[in-house]
């Protein structure tokens, strides 16, 4: 049969149609092994079943620092006084006129005796950690993406992405975001994703002696959060900026912020 | 088969030769941003969201270094047992020895912290306002100077060695206001029924406080048997429906005004 230009023989049409299925193939598995080889569908883990948050009792906190002791310890955090994703905070509210407020080695070491010629009406310490938003004003401002908002609810940063441009740690009203001096990445608490995905508490709550942290899920119905959340008044830390804190925290005053 | 015949496509008159350059300068444009956006971005990038979703795994593979205190049981149990009956039941092992993830790794090699030094028990019981009244507190430069907390208290069981008779071992900041206030002669007792169990164990049962107005007009009514120098009140126009103590500071009773 004579061959003409435009005319496919079977043959020829299916060898075609397999080369080309093929060669698609190895392209999309070229660009998507990941699907293939660490699914995290495949794990126990489901980060869609999970919202965390923390409780914080005000009136339970001793100041001892174990809290930003152990953060430190777990999480690699630069010893120098400076870089803290956790950290206590003293407050010293007088009779009359402004709060002061110290926090030295954010707590690691205990606190000096308060040397100031004020009326004392009352003093307390105050624990302080990323609040890990539901409207995370950092994330919004990241220029490429590197931290988010995860599933299960935590403000994390992808340090490997990261370009080390500072807008999180000035667009974060809490100041719970630092920039890590030898990686040159922000850094800031992650609830110790790698434990709580584990099924353990995070390195703060694992060792505070008065259990003045409650770490827990926000939506289920019986969990430490939920009855410590019930219980107790809650106020969240400017509440006015709509960034929704999932950080709850019991017998805390209008000072406290 | 005959290949593709380029000469005897047809274009079709009504495109001009122009607009076919254009569109596949286009196409290649579109090619390019198309094969270096696979380049660039990573593969996992929007898989849940706008960020990098192989960062999840890597944070979540981050090195454990608290093992969390149900580890230690495994081996422990006679001394988490003692533990958990006694006034530390809250305290974490690794509160006070330190991250002990290398030590349950292999227990042989890696031996955790065991502080034996005052100034380790002084994180949180050492003196100080800030700290939440009734948590036990020791003012360290007079208690027992140079000795071993271990001496007399066990750790694992931390019984104190006589009954409490000093309010202040645990209200020293009541106790301090106290002492400068108009009320430093009047003794704890006076004022508060304080129970055999509140000494024992002070969360179960608390100590009384006088629940009625003639408690204090004892010394302060018009008509009291009691040193002419007392402020003196009268009862039936006073203060409403309210006991003293509900305005009155009875600790630092309006000492400086």
């Amino acid at each position: 049969m004579k061959k003409n230009s435009f005319q496919l023989y079977r043959r020829d049409f299916l060898k075609s149609c397999y080369k080309a299925l093929s060669f698609a193939g190895i392209f999309y598995l070229s660009f998507q092994p990941e699907k293939l080889l660490f699914s995290r569908e495949n794990s126990q883990y489901d980060p869609t079943k999970h919202w965390y948050g923390m409780g914080i009792d005000i009136h339970k906190c001793i100041g001892c620092g174990r809290c930003a002791d152990a953060c430190k310890k777990e999480n690699d955090v630069p010893r120098e006084p400076i870089y803290f994703r956790t950290w206590i905070e003293r407050y010293v509210v007088p009779i009359e006129g402004e709060t002061y407020v110290d926090s030295p080695n954010g707590g690691i070491d205990g606190f000096p005796e308060f040397k100031g010629d004020i009326d004392i009406l009352k003093t307390y310490f105050v624990p302080k950690i990323c609040n890990q938003c539901a409207k995370p004003p950092c994330v919004q401002v990241c220029p490429v993406g590197a931290t988010f908002l995860s599933q299960d609810g935590v403000v994390l940063v992808d340090e490997k992405w990261c370009i080390g441009c500072r807008y999180c740690i000035q667009a974060c009203p809490y100041g719970a975001r630092y920039l890590h001096p030898v990686k040159k990445v922000a850094d800031k608490c992650t609830f110790c994703y790698h434990r709580i995905v584990k099924g353990l508490l995070p390195a703060c709550v694992e060792v505070c002696p008065t259990q003045a942290r409650i770490f827990g899920e926000v939506g289920l119905q019986s969990s430490p959060l939920r009855r410590f959340v019930r219980f107790n008044d809650i106020i969240v830390t400017k509440q006015y900026l709509n960034t929704e804190p999932k950080v709850y925290y019991a017998g805390a005053d209008m000072e406290v912020r | 088969m005959k290949s593709f015949d380029w000469k005897n496509i047809k274009l079709n008159p009504k495109i001009p030769r122009q607009i076919i350059s254009l569109a596949i300068i286009f196409a290649i444009a579109i090619a390019a941003f198309v094969i270096g956006r696979m380049l660039f971005v990573p593969r996992s990038f929007g898989k849940y969201g706008h960020y990098r979703g192989n960062a999840l795994d890597e944070i979540a593979s981050q090195k454990i270094n608290y093992a969390g205190y149900q580890v230690c049981t495994n081996c422990h149990s006679n001394i988490y047992n003692s533990l958990t009956k006694s006034n530390h039941k809250g305290v974490s092992c690794e509160t006070c020895h330190g991250p002990a993830a290398k030590h349950t790794g292999s227990p042989g090699e890696y031996k955790p912290i065991v502080p034996r030094e005052r100034e380790h028990c002084q994180l949180c019981h050492a003196f100080n306002p800030s700290r939440p009244t009734g948590f036990p507190q020791i003012i360290a430069e007079t208690h027992n100077p140079g000795k071993a907390c271990m001496a007399c208290h066990e750790p694992h069981n931390p019984l104190v060695p006589q009954v409490i008779s000093e309010c202040s071992a645990c209200h020293r900041t009541i106790a301090n206001q106290k002492r400068v206030s108009h009320h430093a002669s009047l003794s704890c007792e006076q004022c508060h029924k304080v129970t055999e169990k509140h000494l024992t164990n002070p969360k179960l049962e608390k100590a009384g406080k006088p629940v009625e107005r003639a408690f204090c007009g004892q010394c302060h009514a018009k008509d009291a048997d009691s040193l002419k120098e007392i402020r003196r009140i009268d009862l039936s126009t006073h203060g409403g429906r309210y006991l003293c103590w509900e305005c009155h500071y009875p600790h630092y009773p309006e000492a400086k005004r």
